[in-house]
């Protein structure tokens, strides 16, 4: 899955140096496949007709997807852009507009796994610039945006992902990786290295976001949700009956 | 403070079973159909007597919002949806919702969708959700394999659909139009107001615009009653509150609380308390970093709800505390959220496109102290000239951290000017952008 993009072209230049240009490592076809028309016709039942636009957010997605089971690299091409407009009936400079618009959507190939470190003030709280220093090391790159020289990372930067109560947060592809510290963090990115998929969540012994140590709430977790606060169930709509 | 019996949400740990079985055990689709046959007038009275504010952090009351959605159609759909793109610094609460108590949210938004008149709600969940949008997928296939949605929803004759429109990635879709346009398929640009999206909202038509958690809360709202809610909390503050507890203390979480609780008390009890003890507190920021800092001296007073907070000229925003203790440079920890806004505006007004970049620049140069003390003026001035100036309120959320700063820390900025300036033996003024390099619009 890797081989298609050797470490040759995937590479974004370091800071200081021009980037390539854009053509450098554009394909001139894309089309989707069988799996990403299943989600697309899914995802196009959604919206009522005439509306087919909003359906450019996810299938940029669905291309970016495809991409990376196809090459490894998750990112949207230019010509997918083209292909998702004449799909939706859009002019391509829209859909060009979206997909920079959104920091989510690669328009540059990026390593198999997207080391996406978030550092602002929560999580930087909590020691983000470990996470960074450890992403630089492990993964052997000099600054965000790089690719490794094995094609295997790119690390971006990104603002808050929404989980500060589990900060530090590092997001490999779709998945957190919380409440790190660089020790843990090497360690993850060596897992992954070795083509191990680490379990999401939490770094260390901790539930969820419950604090540490256990809950401080809902320690005999009584049903609350019938009129009268008390314990019980009374359904009168069974799974199937409709 | 709340205790268990008064929880709405019972399973935010994620501790029990958050697909329908579990749901159901906890007292979720416990005869919907009977809520809604109550009809819409009774639903959305329930709402408003509840005196329930909107969670997103703008405290707007929900029942009053849903009953601005026309009563009588002229032909246009209506649209309810439902605002997860949870992306303000500080705040994870909906994230909890999404994935632990997926049912509880949808069986909301039926009950809210049937109160508007929409027979359609789509969920805006922000990107970085990946697996928080695929619980909740899983629990709407769920609902709908079990009749609880779609057609003839709990039997109750409504027809309703229910649908997850995912984000890619821009704080500025977390803004209630600007959500619009992204779901409709454009750039997140905030629109001009009015129109209100109530009257010209999504595809044109009658659309509300809730926040996830305000959504979530209706169901037992509806089941225990406006009476019941409204009895927690202060008056004008009433019922519960997820609360996130992240930074400088010893053990963050998610925790719901009642509204008007000490800020103190929730941060000992819950939280494991301040990093060294709360001698060693500095400041919190109560709700997302929108809202201005709190120094620890206020801290160890306020209460967290809206009308305390904004007493303070501070805000409770999303309930996000943001704890930081005296080994926290205060400038970095608010230049960086600088820089936060600085990013993530779309560029649609002036004075927050540049404003934005012109505040980040010169809270850096504070970090370093390169700078003029009457700067510090300067500074402030600017963020006056950005708040209020902007077709959304992303210009105010920028300005309002930096003048919390100035209005707390100032002699924390004035010393780190002096201090910048014996190190470097300057007497009169600091360099200036003639005799260094200082990026003005590179970055």
């Amino acid at each position: 899955m890797s081989g298609h993009f050797s470490a040759e072209n995937i590479g974004h230049g370091t800071p200081g140096h021009a980037p390539r240009p854009e053509t450098d490592h554009q394909p001139s076809q894309f089309s989707f496949d069988a799996d990403s028309e299943t989600q697309i016709a899914a995802i196009l039942a959604k919206y009522p007709e005439g509306r087919e636009a909003s359906g450019v957010i996810p299938l940029l997605y669905v291309a970016q997807k495809q991409m990376g089971r196809q090459t490894g690299s998750a990112w949207v091409p230019r010509v997918a852009m083209d292909v998702i407009a004449a799909r939706l009936n859009m002019p391509p400079i829209r859909v060009y507009e979206v997909a920079t618009f959104y920091l989510m959507f690669n328009t540059k190939p990026v390593g198999r796994y997207h080391l996406q470190v978030c550092t602002t003030t929560p999580c930087w709280l909590r020691g983000s610039d470990d996470i960074v220093s450890a992403c630089k090391k492990a993964a052997g790159l000099k600054a965000f945006e790089e690719t490794s020289a094995d094609g295997l990372f790119t690390m971006t930067e990104v603002e808050c992902l929404g989980a500060c109560a589990n900060a530090p947060i590092l997001q490999v592809n779709d998945d957190y990786y919380e409440d790190l510290d660089a020790e843990r963090t090497v360690a993850l990115i060596e897992a992954l290295k070795r083509g191990e998929a680490p379990e999401r969540g939490p770094t260390i012994d901790r539930f969820n976001s419950a604090p540490v140590g256990g809950r401080t709430t809902l320690l005999d977790e009584p049903n609350t949700n019938h009129a009268d606060g008390q314990p019980g169930v009374m359904p009168t709509v069974e799974p199937g009956a409709v | 403070m709340l205790s268990d019996k008064d929880r709405i949400f019972t399973n935010i740990y994620g501790q029990n079973d958050w697909r329908l079985a579990g749901a159901r055990k906890r007292g979720d689709w416990d005869n919907t159909a009977a809520i809604l046959a109550r009809g819409r007038d009774a639903i959305v009275n329930e709402m408003k007597a509840s005196n329930l504010r909107g969670r997103g952090g703008a405290g707007f009351p929900t029942g009053l919002k849903w009953s601005f959605m026309p009563k009588n159609s002229d032909g246009r759909p209506a649209y309810l949806v439902i605002n997860g793109d949870e992306s303000e610094p500080g705040t994870c609460k909906d994230r909890e919702i999404l994935r632990h108590e997926p049912h509880k949210l949808i069986e909301s938004a039926l009950i809210a969708s049937f109160a508007m008149g929409a027979h359609t709600s789509y969920i805006y969940i922000r990107g970085e959700f990946f697996n928080e949008a695929r619980h909740l997928q899983i629990a709407i296939d769920e609902a709908y394999d079990a009749g609880l949605i779609g057609r003839n929803a709990c039997g109750s004759g409504w027809d309703f659909d229910f649908h997850i429109h995912r984000g890619a990635g821009a704080y500025i879709c977390g803004e209630e139009t600007a959500l619009l346009e992204s779901l409709e398929g454009k750039k997140g640009m905030p629109r001009m107001k009015p129109p209100f999206p109530a009257a010209m909202g999504l595809y044109g038509c009658p659309t509300t615009v809730n926040n996830v958690e305000s959504i979530a809360v209706a169901s037992t709202i509806l089941r225990r009653g406006g009476a019941w809610f409204s009895a927690l909390g202060r008056p004008n503050n009433a019922g519960t509150k997820l609360m996130a507890i992240s930074g400088h203390v010893n053990r963050p979480c998610v925790v719901e609380e009642e509204l008007g609780v000490p800020m103190r008390e929730i941060i000992e009890k819950h939280a494991g308390g301040v990093r060294g003890g709360w001698d060693n507190l500095l400041a919190v920021i109560p709700g997302g970093c929108s809202v201005p800092v709190l120094p620890a001296s206020t801290c160890a007073t306020v209460l967290m709800d809206y009308d305390s907070l904004r007493a303070e000229r501070s805000g409770l925003g999303t309930a996000g505390m943001i704890v930081m203790d005296k080994s926290t440079d205060i400038i970095r920890a608010i230049a960086r959220f600088s820089r936060f806004f600085k990013h993530e505006s779309c560029g649609q007004c002036t004075p927050c496109r540049e404003g934005t970049g012109w505040m980040m620049r010169m809270m850096y140069r504070m970090v370093e102290g390169r700078a003029e003390p009457e700067e510090i003026d300067m500074l402030d001035q600017v963020t006056r000239q950005v708040e209020g100036h902007t077709i959304c309120a992303l210009g105010d959320a920028a300005a309002w951290p930096i003048q919390g700063l100035i209005r707390h820390f100032r002699p924390e900025m004035e010393a780190r000017i002096a201090q910048y300036k014996q190190a470097h033996g300057l007497s009169g003024l600091a360099p200036t952008p003639e005799n260094l390099p200082i990026p003005v619009a590179a970055e």
